[in-house]
C-alpha cells in the first residue's frame, strides 16, 4: 500500500498547502479580468490538485477502497454533469455544486463528532464549536442550494412562495438550533448525537424555508450568498480538523463570495437583507398592473419588424430573461448576422442582471458566437441610445422600464435601466403584455414609438431573420 | 497549531479575499462565483481525513458520501467554470458549433 510520507501539520504538508492556497489566490485574482480568467481557473485547479495529492500522502489516511469509491463516483458525476449541461442551465449547476459542497461539510462535521464521542473523552470547545458551526451552515447551504436548483430548473414554482408565519417559524428554528448547539457545547464531556442530528435536520429545514419564498430573479444573489456560506463552513471544518488549507481556502471563498454577493445585489438595486426577508417590492402593486389591458399599444408582425430593422443604420439588441428561457441566443444572432450583411451596425446591450445571473447573458451570446466587441455594458450603451435607430428588446422587461427613472414611487425606482425609450423606435419581442418579475406595468410598451411583437423569443427571431433574407 | 494562530490566518485570509475581488466586471460575476464555488470543494480534504479514522459502517458511508460530494464540487465546479470562460475566447467561426446549433 501507499507509504505515508507527510505528517499532518508537519512542515512538508504545510509547505505544500501554502503552495496550494497561493495558487487559489492567484487564480481568483486572474479570474477578475476577462483576458486572464480562463487561465486563472486552471491555476486554481492546479492548486486544488496539489492540495488533494498532499492530503492523500498524509499519515493516517486510510480506507483506500472507500476513498477510491468516493473519488470515482464524484469525479464521474462531476465530469458528466459539466459536459452535458446546457449553457442556459449553468446557474442551477453552480447551485447544485455549491449544495454538495455544503453537504460534504455537514457530513464531515457529523463524522467528526461521532469520532469524538467514540473516543469517550471530552471534546475541547475549540474543536466542538467549529464542528457545530460547520454542521449548521453546511446543512443550510446544502438544502438552500437544492431549493435554488429546483427553482431555476423549474422543478418547483419560481415565483415567491409565501408561507404564513414564515418569519416566526424561521426564528423558532434558529432559536432551536442555537439551543441545541449550546446544550452540546455545555455537555461536551458526553455530547448527544441525537441532538446533533436534530440540529442538522433543523438547519436543513431552515435552509429550505429561507430560500423557498425568494423569486427566481433574485436567485443569483442567494446562490452567491450560499456560496460564501459554504466557504465559511469549510473554514470551520478546517478549525475542527486543524487543516490550514481548509481554513485559508474556505475563508477566501467566504470573503470574496460576500463581496461578489454585494456587487450582484447592488447591480440589481437590491440589498441582501431585502432579498432574504421580503418578496419583491413588498405588497404587490396590483392596481397599476390591472389597468394594463385597457391602455393602447401597437402590435406588429415579423415582417414589419424585419423592415424596420433592415433599413436602419444602427440597431441595438437588448436581450433579457425571456431570451435565456427561450434559448433564443442563436436565433437572435442570425438576425444580427442578416442585418450586418446589409451594412447595419448591430450592438448588444447587456444589463448587469440580464439573463439568470450577472454575466450570464454574455455567456449565452458568446456561445452563439456573437463577437465580444458587440457586447456593450449598460453604461457604455446608454449614451448611444439617442443615436440608435431601432432598439430591439428580446424578453427583457423591468430592466427597460422608464418608470425606474421617471417615477419615484415605482417599486423599481432608482434601478439602473437600459434607456431604450431614447431610441428612435423600439421593438419589444414578448409573449404577452404580462408584467415582469417586479409585477409592475412597463410604460415603455405604451410609448408611441414602441411596437410590440407578441411571440416566443426564439420563433420571433427566426421569423425576423427569414423575413430580412426575403427583402 | 494554536487556536490564535488559526484565527490569525483566518483574519488575514478574509482580508485577502476582500481585496482580491474588488471591482469585477459584471460579465465575470457568474464565472468567478463558479470558480470560488469550485475552490470550496477543498472540503473534500476533510472527507479524506475523516474516512481515514472511520471505524463503523455508518462512518464509512458518511465519509464516502462526503468525498463524493466534495469531488463533484471540485471537478464539476472547475469544469463548468472552464466551459463558461471558454465561450469568451476568440474563435474563428467554428463549423462544429453550427452543427451543434442545428442539433439542439
Amino acid at each position: 500500500m501507499l507509504q505515508a510520507v507527510l505528517q499532518p501539520g508537519g512542515d512538508g504538508a504545510t509547505a505544500l498547502y501554502i503552495v496550494a492556497f497561493s495558487l487559489f489566490i492567484i487564480g481568483i485574482k486572474r479570474g477578475t479580468h476577462p483576458t486572464t480568467a480562463k487561465q486563472g481557473n486552471l491555476v486554481a485547479a492546479v492548486g486544488m490538485a496539489v492540495a488533494v495529492v498532499t492530503t492523500l500522502l498524509l499519515d493516517g489516511i486510510g480506507n483506500w477502497g472507500l476513498i477510491a469509491l468516493g473519488l470515482g463516483i464524484g469525479t464521474a458525476v462531476g465530469v458528466i454533469a459539466s459536459v452535458r449541461v446546457q449553457m442556459t442551465e449553468m446557474p442551477q449547476m453552480v447551485a447544485l455544486y455549491n449544495g454538495v459542497g455544503g453537504g460534504a461539510v455537514a457530513l464531515i462535521a457529523w463524522s467528526e463528532i461521532r469520532h469524538g464521542i467514540s473516543l469517550g473523552e471530552t471534546i475541547p470547545l475549540d474543536t466542538l464549536i467549529p464542528i457545530l458551526f460547520a454542521a449548521v451552515v453546511g446543512s443550510v447551504s446544502f438544502w438552500g442550494s437544492n431549493i435554488a436548483f429546483a427553482k431555476l430548473q423549474d422543478l418547483i414554482p419560481t415565483k415567491p412562495l409565501a408561507v404564513p408565519g414564515q418569519q416566526v417559524i424561521n426564528a423558532v428554528l434558529l432559536i432551536g438550533i442555537i439551543a441545541g448547539c449550546v446544550s452540546i457545547a455545555v455537555g461536551n464531556d458526553d455530547p448527544s448525537q441525537l441532538t446533533f442530528i436534530a440540529i442538522l435536520i433543523a438547519a436543513g429545514l431552515l435552509g429550505n424555508l429561507v430560500v423557498l419564498p425568494i423569486g427566481g430573479a433574485d436567485m443569483p444573489v442567494v446562490i452567491s450568498l450560499l456560496n460564501a456560506f459554504t466557504g465559511l463552513s469549510a473554514a470551520a471544518a478546517g478549525f475542527a480538523l486543524d487543516n490550514v488549507a481548509l481554513i485559508v481556502a474556505g475563508t477566501l471563498v467566504g470573503s470574496s463570495g460576500t463581496i461578489l454577493t454585494m456587487e450582484m445585489a447592488t447591480a440589481m438595486n437590491r440589498s441582501v437583507a431585502n432579498v432574504l426577508f421580503a418578496g419583491f417590492g413588498g405588497a404587490p402593486s396590483g392596481g397599476a398592473a390591472g389597468s394594463a389591458e385597457t391602455r393602447p399599444h401597437v402590435s406588429i408582425g415579423a415582417q414589419d419588424a424585419a423592415i424596420k430593422l433592415a433599413y436602419a443604420d444602427t440597431v441595438v439588441i437588448v436581450p433579457g430573461y425571456g431570451l435565456a428561457v427561450a434559448q433564443a441566443q442563436h436565433a437572435i444572432k442570425e438576425v444580427g448576422d442578416e442585418l450586418e450583411k446589409r451594412g447595419v451596425t448591430v450592438n448588444y446591450a447587456i444589463h448587469p442582471v440580464a439573463g439568470r445571473m450577472p454575466g450570464h447573458m454574455n455567456v449565452l451570446l458568446a456561445e452563439a458566437d456573437v463577437p465580444y466587441e458587440q457586447l456593450k455594458e449598460m453604461e457604455e450603451i446608454n449614451p448611444e441610445m439617442a443615436r440608435t435607430d431601432v432598439a430591439v428588446v428580446v424578453g427583457a422587461n423591468d430592466v427597460t422600464n422608464p418608470a425606474a427613472k421617471n417615477d419615484p414611487d415605482s417599486p423599481i425606482a432608482g434601478m439602473p435601466i437600459i434607456e431604450v425609450n431614447q431610441a428612435q423606435q423600439v421593438i419589444v419581442i414578448k409573449r404577452s403584455m404580462s408584467p415582469g418579475f417586479a409585477g409592475i406595468d412597463n410604460d415603455l410598451f405604451y410609448e408611441p414609438n414602441t411596437s410590440m411583437l407578441f411571440d416566443d423569443a426564439k420563433k420571433a427571431a427566426a421569423d425576423i431573420a427569414a423575413e430580412i433574407q426575403n427583402l | 497549531m494554536s487556536l490564535m494562530t488559526e484565527i490569525t490566518i483566518l483574519v488575514l485570509a478574509a482580508f485577502v479575499g476582500f481585496e482580491v475581488i474588488s471591482k469585477v466586471p459584471t460579465t465575470l460575476h457568474t464565472p468567478l462565483m463558479s470558480q470560488t464555488n469550485a475552490i470550496h470543494g477543498i472540503v473534500m480534504l476533510g472527507g479524506l481525513i475523516v474516512v481515514g479514522y472511520a471505524n463503523d459502517p455508518l462512518e464509512y458511508i458518511i465519509g464516502t458520501i462526503a468525498i463524493a460530494f466534495g469531488a463533484i464540487n471540485i471537478v464539476g465546479g472547475f469544469m463548468v467554470t472552464d466551459r463558461m470562460l471558454g465561450m469568451f475566447s476568440k474563435k474563428p467561426k467554428p463549423k462544429a458549433d453550427a452543427e451543434k446549433k442545428g442539433g439542439s
